[in-house]
């Protein structure tokens, strides 16, 4: 199973619903797509909900710093939101937990926007 | 019963070789007893090993394949993957753990691999391609001896 991404707005943050895996392909294009898509029309705090993402490899996780990186260089903020254990352990190893901002709660995340 | 001790997979220098390592490899540690964490951590390793050789050492050239091999022993299991591509130096590979590699797009395969497994060899056989050799080390008691 690849990845599905459907964008939600939620006041001034889009917020990104992300399910299946994030991997080299069609995954990590998945990704680059939307979050290009949402800078390109102005978007500045996207919040990508990791919550049904079971997989993610390392052209995933080349793919979500990738992202973070792009929506900075536009002056805004990209967090994560609900990480699965292996992604998060991922995330972890790979030092990357100390670049993201990661959230467990919805509405705490959309608040550390403001 | 456990599953068969061998493994060998020629594979095309495609994306599509990926998941089909990955499965291949995830299911030979399954039947062979291995613990749910280890056959993700195996099929992982697998994985960043098929990308690194499809994508940066047969260049996906279709006149190249990519032999995946698997072994399982009492006491290991031993996953090879070659590529035809010319190779390259492990020393040379950026540490993506350092500050200033953290936010690069790539470079963490290797580190992934070491990361999954408890050993790995990687060795350049001039014309024959890169092969990587990665070994996963099993509690006495997880894999099942046939008989």
């Amino acid at each position: 199973m690849s990845i599905k991404a459907s964008t939600r707005q939620v006041g001034a943050t889009a917020i990104v619903d992300l399910s299946g895996r994030i991997t080299l392909g069609e995954g990590s294009s998945t990704l680059r797509e939307t979050v290009r898509d949402l800078v390109s029309k102005g978007q500045k705090t996207i919040l990508l909900n990791l919550g049904d993402v079971t997989y993610i490899d390392s052209s995933g996780i080349g793919e979500l710093v990738s992202s973070f990186t792009t929506v900075k260089n536009q002056g805004g903020q990209l967090k994560l939101l609900n990480l699965q254990k292996k992604v998060h352990d991922l995330l972890q190893i790979t030092k990357l937990y100390t670049v993201f901002e990661v959230h467990t709660d919805e509405a705490a995340a959309l608040k550390s926007f403001a | 019963m456990a599953g068969a001790k061998n493994l060998e997979v020629k594979l095309e220098s495609t994306l599509d070789s990926v998941d089909v390592a990955e499965e291949a490899v995830k299911k030979f540690a399954e039947e062979n007893g291995l613990p749910e964490d280890d056959v993700h951590q195996i099929g992982m390793a697998v994985r960043e090993g098929v990308i690194n050789a499809v994508v940066h050492g047969n260049r996906y050239n279709t006149q190249k394949v990519v032999s995946l091999t698997a072994e399982a022993t009492a006491e290991r299991l031993t996953i090879t993957v070659q590529d035809q591509g010319e190779g390259f130096d492990s020393d040379e590979v950026p540490d993506p753990l350092a500050e200033e590699n953290l936010l690069r797009k790539s470079g963490r395969g290797l580190f992934l691999i070491r990361a999954f497994m408890d050993e790995l060899r990687l060795q350049r056989l001039g014309r024959e391609g890169m092969q990587v050799v990665m070994i996963k080390n099993c509690s006495p008691a997880t894999i099942k001896e046939e008989g």
